[in-house]
């Protein structure tokens, strides 16, 4: 490391490679090995749910005997669930983040919410269901219906709605907008024909997201009074439920050994419709960029 | 400074500044337009050459929070003339622009005193309608900003959301043309205008101005953003407008404006120096900064 009065250098190529290698190998493991674990899972869980995967388990009501036990309720349940609280929270989250970008005045009103909003994303899911037990199930009287669970759940994502949508409200060039209003439109013909179309892939994909935190939570439903029994499939939004994510955790609360390979089979029809969501919002961003794009 | 004495600028002035005359294309669309608009002062000078100006600023003053951006504008603007704005960097040219069609209000914090009449209308007045200032008083921004639409929809969605009841499709074609870029985009026009090039967007973006027919159009340095062949035929456009529209164009570039306009403001630090005809302002400058200015010394 000495250097010579005459300013030559020591190259140490070699060395300074080989610390290039070990940190480059170090970064591939930590990428790795989240994805290994999460791979064996995955495995697992597949191994064994599938004796038990089959169009009978798919179609039949839960029951005490694991042969004859199915998902039926509990997948309706939770797609009346999801559909009802996309139905709620999108409009609220998407009006929510146009007002406070397109409309509100900066100030520190504005600010005070805008902090709110921020924490309210991080507040634990069991203190939206406490919110939605006293509230909805109780002061709204709504009892321990779907609609009851949809609106808890709605609110437990409308941060995460509301602060994706003003990202991909922000992310929009400011020149899009001022050349509309040159034009002698009115805000709200700027937003509607230029604002929400550019940003809606960005909309999308924050929704998606939300959706997809909301299939899989428990705690919150399990406040608001999801029943763990439930042998008919609800035909209203006022109707008892259960969920996925509560027949999961029923069945692993068991002691016999059939009800695990049942809990995975769950797990996989769970993740199927998480793909499926996921897939269904690639897709649909993808059509909006191309509309985007002019043609 | 004095540059709107009568005198001067009525005789060589065509009898009608009507523009109808000009578009050979379809000729029931302007004047369906002024009937749309009936601004008082709108009506009379189609009878006689007019030598009122277009716009009349008057003691400008304008605040971004606390920066005096504007300190005492006083100008007026001729009609069917090219007026530039020159000057260095910073110096407000931007800003005034800007307060023509009431742009800067959209920016949260600004403050504005002063009047702007446009054909003796107060723009700013308590009873009147940002959104009737813009359509009236167009603007074309620095960035080539199409929408991510079809050529056609570009141009044809400032008209249709201003409630437009004519044909549409020549409105269009009759815009296009006015930007100088109808033959080159005709075949395409149900394409993405995010195909075409910087100065083709450029062009579309004056064509998409002109079909919601305004009475005055604003450039911001419509051409910083171009190569010079591209800069050379939004220059052809811009000469070729002024038959039919007031045009006040912001440029960075010195002998752009002495090439366009027929008028030219030198603004320092947020005051106007200098207000003259173009070829008078560029080689018998009145004030000694002005001079310093144009003939490169700084700035």
């Amino acid at each position: 490391m000495d250097m010579h009065s005459d300013g030559t250098f020591e190259l140490r190529r070699s060395q300074r490679k080989r610390i290039g290698m070990v940190l480059a190998g170090i970064l591939f493991l930590a990428t790795i090995f989240g994805i290994v674990v999460l791979m064996a899972l995955l495995v697992d869980v597949i191994l064994t749910a599938a004796p038990w995967l089959d169009a009978q388990f798919v179609h039949s009501f839960p029951s005490s005997t694991p042969g004859e036990a199915g998902i039926w309720s509990p997948l309706i349940g939770t797609l009346w669930l999801m559909g009802l609280t996309a139905l709620i929270s999108v409009p609220l989250g998407v009006a929510s983040a146009l007002y406070l970008e397109e409309y509100a005045q900066d100030g520190w009103f504005l600010r005070l919410i805008q902090v709110n909003i921020a924490n309210l994303a991080g507040v634990p899911s069991v203190v939206y269901g406490i919110l939605g037990l006293a509230l909805f199930v109780r002061f709204a009287s709504l009892e321990n219906s779907l609609l009851a669970g949809a609106l808890t759940l709605s609110l437990l994502i409308l941060p995460i709605i509301i602060i994706s949508t003003q990202e991909a409200l922000r992310s929009l060039p400011s020149g899009i907008r001022e050349s509309a209003f040159a034009l002698g439109a009115t805000r709200w013909q700027v937003i509607y024909s230029h604002v929400l179309p550019m940003a809606a892939p960005g909309i999308m994909t924050g929704v998606i997201l939300a959706l997809s935190r909301a299939i899989g939570e428990t705690a919150p439903l399990i406040l608001v009074g999801a029943l763990t029994f439930v042998p008919f499939v609800p035909r209203g939004a006022m109707d008892q439920f259960t969920a996925l994510p509560i027949q999961i955790f029923n069945w692993t609360a068991r002691p016999q050994d059939e009800f695990r390979g049942l809990a995975a089979a769950a797990i996989v029809i769970l993740m199927i419709l998480l793909f499926t969501m996921n897939l269904t919002a690639i897709l649909l961003r993808n059509y909006f960029e191309e509309r985007r794009a002019g043609a | 400074m004095s540059t709107n004495e009568p005198t001067d600028d009525a005789p060589p002035s065509p009898p009608a500044p009507s523009p109808a005359s000009a578009d050979e294309a379809t000729p029931d669309a302007r004047p369906q337009s002024t009937r749309d608009d009936t601004p008082p002062a709108d009506a009379s000078p189609s009878a006689e050459p007019s030598v009122e100006p277009k716009l009349n600023i008057d003691d400008l003053h304008f605040w971004y929070s606390d920066n005096h951006a504007l300190q005492g504008i006083t100008m007026d603007v001729q009609p069917n003339k090219v007026t530039a704005l020159i000057g260095p960097s910073g110096c407000g040219k931007s800003t005034l622009l800007r307060c023509l069609n009431r742009m800067n209000e959209l920016i949260q914090g600004t403050t504005l005193e002063g009047t702007i009449l446009v054909d003796g209308q107060d723009i700013y007045a308590e009873d009147t309608d940002p959104v009737m200032v813009r359509r009236r008083v167009g603007m074309v921004f620095q960035k080539p900003n199409p929408f991510p639409k079809t050529i056609y929809k570009n141009v044809a969605w400032g008209a249709e959301i201003n409630g437009y009841t004519g044909d549409v499709d020549a409105l269009v074609e009759r815009s296009l043309r006015q930007a100088a870029l109808w033959d080159e985009v005709k075949d395409q026009l149900h394409t993405s205008a995010l195909n075409l090039s910087g100065g083709q967007q450029q062009r579309l973006c004056i064509a998409r101005t002109l079909a919601v027919q305004p009475d005055v159009v604003l450039m911001d340095e419509p051409a910083s953003a171009l190569d010079p062949i591209a800069t050379s035929k939004v220059e052809e456009t811009i000469t070729e407008l002024k038959k039919d529209y007031t045009i006040v164009i912001v440029t960075h570039n010195m002998q752009q404006a002495s090439r366009i306009s027929d008028e030219t403001a030198f603004l320092y630090m947020g005051r106007l120096v200098e207000m003259n005809p173009t070829d008078e302002l560029f080689t018998r400058p009145e004030k000694d900064r002005t001079e310093a200015y144009v003939t490169g010394r700084f700035g």
